[in-house]
């Protein structure tokens, strides 16, 4: 029970690391490597303002998320247009997105440093255990959790309800047949590209109550992202959470029934099981 | 035609500046070269205890007028490369430093893996290598290989078996039973510690109830904390980094663990530390230490705060300094910057620095703490190797 309470929580934090990556990857063909500093900057916002003015982490993704969002629409429109304006086909794209997102990783980092400067950062909020069936679990993760499953159901209404939703959709599915019953492709791209930057902002603010961050730690959430997005089947919402709690579950278990040294071999391990069985992701369509 | 004169014109005369420039400066100035991380996984670590410290020491000396050499004082000029927490890229920066920037000496790397690592070309180069984040048993064969190189923060042994001594003599007192729980993080610095560790505590007659690794970066440590809590131990030792020194306090506050004995390895003794968690902490027990009452100490911090803006550490960023000092006395004791002379001159003199006198035997300096304990926010030496005024260990007592 209580391996499976811990690894459902562990399962929501992954889905906020991915869940943005998955809209960037899935709809707007841009394989960004710059995703983990997207949430370590979203988490940076939450520590400066929770320190210098005491305002709650939570409330604090009400102004995250905007702000993220614009700024990853000017990154599409002025970074990464004129390689998709200059890329013949997908293949070409997604080099060229992965090298620039790949420099642009860098840059975030050199930027996160010289305003905050490369400490470590780390804050106690809501750090108390809560009782759950005779378990303690601490109080941030279980608020990071509801948040994700807020975030997940909403996000899953919009994608499936609504109209812009479902154009979304559509561009995941087929860029060019989308753009054939008259879908602004690139508004809609850019509109999603912009979405994942602020949830995975929104993330990183959540993170931050519970895992102490630095500048340049980024990238092993990239790598994490990388994993549950692939897993799960690009450009799908359902198959991210499934990804996300299959790791979360099976990473727990491992470190409590049988070694915590071994959780990250476990992770790899199912990764490539799905790449060998499942090679387009869980709920991913396969590629004819 | 005419802007391409123009353009050669103003091409030659920036190279003239430029040259104009170096040799004044190779006259007036005594230059020294510093690399470590600035970004990567030990940037956190080193803007804390390295980077600071150098600044600081830079920024005193010249504003003492520089360095006295025998032809008169130079001021330092400081040139400083990122490694990138990267090994291949430190090897290289430092190749740079010697070859291209020609630098007159270089403040040793940070970090054990990097002072190792880096450690031939600064003996190539004939640079002396003032260690201090480097922790190792393999010291005696190093210092026997590299001539240039001085330790000064202790070997993994010294740091194993305060912790037991500790342990072992709250246990003889009646304060706590033999039940140990011990983790490591799955890297150099904790696998070796763990594993030295091993044997002294079932030495020293203490049963070892949960001993685990975790990979670096483990985004959730809480079942590590609740194994180890099932285990009943009456102390809790984990020879961690600082990613998972806050991660585990945090679970171990979450989880209530209930020991008698706290003891997280690096960045227990981090300001960022004492200010994350207040009151909660009253009793833990990290890596490190320092005597903060000393009027040397005083000062030194002061103007630690002062010229950098941030607090030093409650450990190595004394070191650091004092390694530093160290360099300072010995090229001011030689008159100039002959490597080799200064080199010789580490070995065979005592300094007097902000912790007091030191020296080495066999290039290996025998003071320095190796315990620390908060107590009434302040984090203070318990435990040492030839430091006087150890604080007395107290026990914890919970969380709240």
């Amino acid at each position: 029970m209580d391996i499976l309470i811990t690894g459902i929580l562990l399962g929501g934090t992954y889905t906020l690391i991915a869940m943005g990556l998955n809209l960037q990857y899935g709809v707007a063909r841009i394989m960004n490597l710059a995703n983990g500093e997207m949430l370590v900057a979203g988490a940076f916002a939450a520590f400066w303002t929770y320190t210098a003015g005491q305002v709650s982490p939570i409330l604090s993704i009400l102004f995250v998320a905007p702000l993220a969002f614009l700024a990853n629409w000017i990154i599409y429109r002025v970074i990464l247009m004129p390689l998709i304006k200059r890329a013949k086909n997908q293949g070409q794209l997604e080099v060229d997105s992965i090298l620039a997102t790949f420099g642009m990783g860098f840059a975030f980092v050199g930027i996160m440093i010289a305003t905050f400067g490369a400490d470590y950062f780390s804050y106690d909020y809501l750090g108390d255990g809560v009782q759950i069936i005779g378990n303690t679990f601490a109080l941030n993760r279980i608020v990071a959790f509801f948040a994700a499953v807020i975030i997940c159901a909403i996000l899953y209404a919009w994608l499936y309800w609504s109209r812009p939703g479902t154009a979304v959709r559509a561009v995941a599915v087929n860029p060019q047949a989308a753009g054939l019953v008259g879908i602004n492709v690139r508004r809609v791209s850019a509109l999603a590209f912009a979405l994942g930057g602020s949830l995975t902002a929104v993330g990183g603010s959540l993170i931050s109550t519970f895992l102490t961050l630095d500048a340049s730690v980024g990238v092993l959430f990239t790598m994490k992202a990388l994993i549950i997005v692939i897993m799960g089947g690009v450009g799908d919402v359902r198959g991210v959470i499934v990804a996300a709690l299959i790791l979360g579950l099976a990473e727990t278990a491992v470190a409590t029934l049988i070694d915590p040294g071994l959780t990250l071999a476990a992770a790899y391990f199912i990764f490539i099981l799905v790449l060998l069985f499942r090679p387009q992701g869980l709920f991913g369509k396969p590629t004819s | 035609m005419k802007r391409r004169t123009a353009l050669k014109l103003a091409a030659a005369s920036l190279v003239a500046g430029s040259l104009a420039i170096g040799t004044a400066q190779a006259g007036d100035t005594v230059k020294i070269g510093a690399v470590a991380p600035k970004t990567g996984p030990l940037a956190g670590g080193s803007t804390v205890t390295h980077w600071p410290n150098i600044h600081l020491w830079v920024h005193e000396v010249n504003a003492r007028g520089g360095l006295k050499l025998k032809d008169g004082r130079k001021k330092i000029e400081l040139i400083e490369y990122d490694d990138q927490t990267n090994p291949g890229v430190h090897i290289k920066a430092a190749q740079r430093l010697a070859t291209q920037d020609k630098v007159d000496f270089i403040v040793a790397p940070y970090g054990t893996g990097f002072n190792l690592a880096s450690a031939p070309i600064y003996a190539k180069h004939g640079y002396p290598q003032i260690a201090v984040s480097a922790i190792s048993d393999k010291i005696p064969e190093l210092t026997k290989r590299y001539p240039g190189i001085f330790f000064t923060l202790g070997s993994t042994t010294s740091f194993a078996s305060a912790v037991s001594d500790i342990l072992s003599k709250m246990r003889a007192d009646g304060k706590m039973g033999g039940r140990i729980a011990m983790v490591n993080v799955a890297d150099a610095f904790g696998i070796e510690l763990a594993e030295t560790a091993r044997p002294i505590f079932k030495k020293a007659g203490f049963e070892i109830v949960y001993d685990k690794s975790y990979p670096l970066g483990t985004q959730d440590l809480s079942p590590i904390m609740k194994g180890a809590k099932a285990s009943k131990p009456d102390a809790f030792v984990a020879w961690s980094y600082p990613p998972d020194t806050f991660g585990l306090t945090k679970q171990a506050i979450t989880q209530n663990l209930d020991v008698k004995a706290f003891y997280t390895a690096v960045a227990t003794c981090f300001p960022a530390y004492g200010k994350v968690f207040g009151k909660s902490i009253e009793g833990n027990l990290g890596a490190g230490g320092v005597d903060p009452t000393t009027p040397a100490m005083k000062a030194y911090r002061k103007a630690h705060m002062e010229v950098t803006g941030k607090p030093a550490d409650g450990w190595a960023s004394a070191n650091t300094y004092v390694s530093l000092q160290v360099l300072e006395q010995a090229i001011e004791g030689v008159g100039s910057v002959d490597r080799k002379a200064v080199t010789q001159y580490i070995k065979d003199n005592t300094f007097k620095t902000i912790m007091g006198d030191i020296n080495f035997v066999d290039q290996v300096s025998h003071r320095f703490w190796t315990v620390g304990q908060w107590q009434g926010g302040e984090f203070y030496g318990v435990a040492s190797k030839g430091m006087p005024n150890a604080k007395p260990v107290i026990l914890k007592k919970g969380w709240k």
